[in-house]
């Protein structure tokens, strides 16, 4: 099943976690393996937030292989070379799980290349690289991993999220959403659904030189966007062109520094309901999710089959 | 040699009504009311009024006390704060006047056999989902899959509906005051769908029976869908079912579009004659 929800303000910065929190929350029943934000904060002076982990939570439901944890100090350790190599500038470090990191670094050069340095560290996966965008996912409800990660009081414009049921894939962070776009900066995307094409487009985007990190179906989304982008295609447009090349029953979320959009298949058999006002825009797999930000009776609407919309913060 | 029982259904007045289409639809003779009741239903007094908050209560809770009002005889139920929480008013077997005053979440009102609901917000996915008989009047739009695999009975939205509205209908109405999504009538067996809006791709895909009626645009049609003469018939059917939904907007009923099967069956008639056995 799974569930997915977003929220944008419109010219205003607010308490983009909480109100995430309070989405995906209601939606718990939807998929209760793991939860996951993407939340486009005010920043830090322009630099980077790097979130990355070193290894994987693998706490009582968890299908990853488990470890010692001193092994996660020595990954640090190299990847912390990894940056300054790079010609990266480290300017906070702060490690918010024993395998989950929160870094804010400086840097003048090609994202892709100090990517796949990074991630040239064993077991070590970015989780997102931006100047607004901070993608947060673990295993458990909306509320263990807000408070876990401390998301309760994030300001920001706007945000995605993802409740997820395993169902192709195991339950472990690298298989939960929302995805960065590699190697754009401040792209995520959710997703409710199936692909069924999943292998097909993921072998020829893999020979154009594209990286996948999970066997998640949703995972597709976010590479295929990110090569349409790296193409030089407009957002709103490559996401019209997945509803063609993309087969399945999907509808799917998309945010970047200052966008949020919505795409829905042309079977429209994944559910969204959308309110749209002149200050906000929430949607989510399931109403409930809406009123528990909006508690007031309010005019919400179903999306069509092949639906894309784009809305500005 | 055993003899034939009377059915059930001919003892509480049924009849066939014989319509100019292919549709056998089952029909109450009005004149035959006094034989028309429900086997283990309660005796409600629709002027014994109250209400229930469902603000902070879980929607079992909530229709295990409409189960409970009723047995005490209240007709008329005011649910206040449904929060469009799911399954609010689902398995009412009983005449009620039932009224929400907001909207709900997924699978209202399903599996009702008589009740009037009337819902002042807007519904979710599969609203009144088997509907056997009764009334159900949404004020604002529908999630898809409105009145999937309805039996009997009037179901009006009088905003827009999402997609597969009236799926596997297999009797009653179906009237939308606004648009309908992709795939309306998919697979109906029997019934009436009325649209007054514009209808997305694929209407009446896959229909075995069963009549469909647009006052707007039509994107595509389905297989096994195709447009049939709109009668006199069923121009004065349109007319009286628009004042049963309370639509008051002005329709130039000679521009409605009326869909029914084509009857081809793509699956079945492609079967060999030896398979077409076996899927009887």
């Amino acid at each position: 099943m799974c569930g997915i929800a977003g929220i944008i303000h419109k010219g205003k910065s607010t308490n983009v976690g909480g109100e995430m929190q309070k989405m995906l929350q209601s939606l718990k029943h939807r998929g209760p393996d793991s939860t996951g934000y993407a939340l486009y904060g005010n920043g830090e002076s322009n630099n980077y937030i790097l979130r990355f982990k070193v290894g994987e939570n693998v706490k009582e439901g968890s299908s990853a292989v488990k470890e010692d944890e001193s092994i996660y100090q020595e990954r640090i350790e190299q990847v912390n070379k990894k940056i300054s190599t790079s010609g990266a500038t480290l300017h906070k470090e702060e490690q918010i799980t024993p395998y989950s990191y929160r870094y804010v670094i400086s840097y003048d050069g090609d994202l892709l290349d100090l990517a796949k340095q990074i991630e040239s560290v064993e077991m070590t996966e970015i989780l997102s690289l931006g100047k607004s965008l901070e993608l947060i996912k673990d295993i458990g409800d909306a509320s263990v991993v807000a408070d876990q990660y401390d998301l309760g009081d994030f300001a920001g414009t706007h945000g995605i999220g993802h409740t997820r049921m395993a169902t192709e894939s195991g339950v472990d962070i690298r298989s939960a959403h929302p995805y960065w776009a590699y190697p754009f900066s401040d792209v995520s995307v959710v997703h409710n659904g199936q692909l069924t094409n999943y292998w097909n487009n993921r072998r020829a985007l893999e020979k154009k030189g594209m990286r996948f990190m999970s066997t998640c179906d949703s995972e597709l989304i976010a590479v295929y966007l990110a090569d349409k982008i790296r193409n030089g295609i407009e957002l709103e447009e490559s996401m019209r062109g997945s509803l063609d090349d993309l087969d399945g029953v999907f509808t799917y979320l998309v945010a970047t520094k200052d966008k949020l959009g919505m795409a829905k298949d042309h079977m429209a058999a994944k559910p969204m309901v959308l309110y749209e006002s002149d200050d906000l825009v929430a949607l989510a797999s399931e109403e409930v999710a809406i009123r528990t930000v909006l508690p007031q009776e309010i005019d919400t609407y179903d999306p069509y089959e092949g639906e894309v919309k784009v809305w500005q913060a | 040699m055993a003899s034939i029982k009377k059915h059930k259904s001919a003892e509480m007045g049924l009849h066939d009504e014989v319509l100019t289409g292919r549709t056998q639809q089952v029909f109450f003779n009005p004149e035959e009311g006094e034989n028309f009741f429900y086997h283990d239903s309660y005796k409600v007094d629709f002027n014994k009024r109250t209400e229930i908050d469902a603000n902070n209560i879980e929607c079992i809770d909530i229709n295990r006390k409409i189960n409970e009002l009723m047995a005490k005889g209240y007709g008329t139920i005011v649910i206040k704060n449904p929060g469009s929480k799911h399954s609010i008013g689902v398995g009412i077997l009983n005449k009620l006047n039932l009224i929400i005053e907001g909207s709900l979440g997924y699978f209202g009102i399903g599996s009702v056999d008589g009740p009037v609901v009337r819902i002042s917000g807007r519904v979710g996915w599969s609203c009144a989902e088997n509907m056997m008989a009764g009334k159900v009047v949404v004020e604002k739009n529908a999630g898809s899959c409105f009145g999937a695999a309805i039996r009997g009975g009037d179901l009006i939205c009088k905003g827009s509906v999402g997609a597969r509205s009236g799926i596997d209908m297999k009797g009653g109405t179906i009237i939308v005051g606004g648009d309908a999504g992709a795939f309306t009538g998919f697979m109906m067996q029997r019934g009436r769908i009325v649209i007054l809006g514009d209808v997305g791709p694929n209407l009446g895909d896959s229909l075995y029976d069963g009549t469909i009626f647009v006052g707007g645009s039509i994107k595509s049609l389905g297989a096994d869908a195709v447009e049939a003469e709109l009668t006199d018939l069923d121009i004065a059917w349109l007319k009286r079912k628009m004042k049963v939904a309370e639509i008051e907007k002005k329709i130039d009923y000679k521009k409605i579009t009326k869909i029914v099967s084509g009857k081809k069956l793509w699956n079945y008639d492609n079967l060999e004659p030896t398979e077409r056995k076996g899927a009887i």
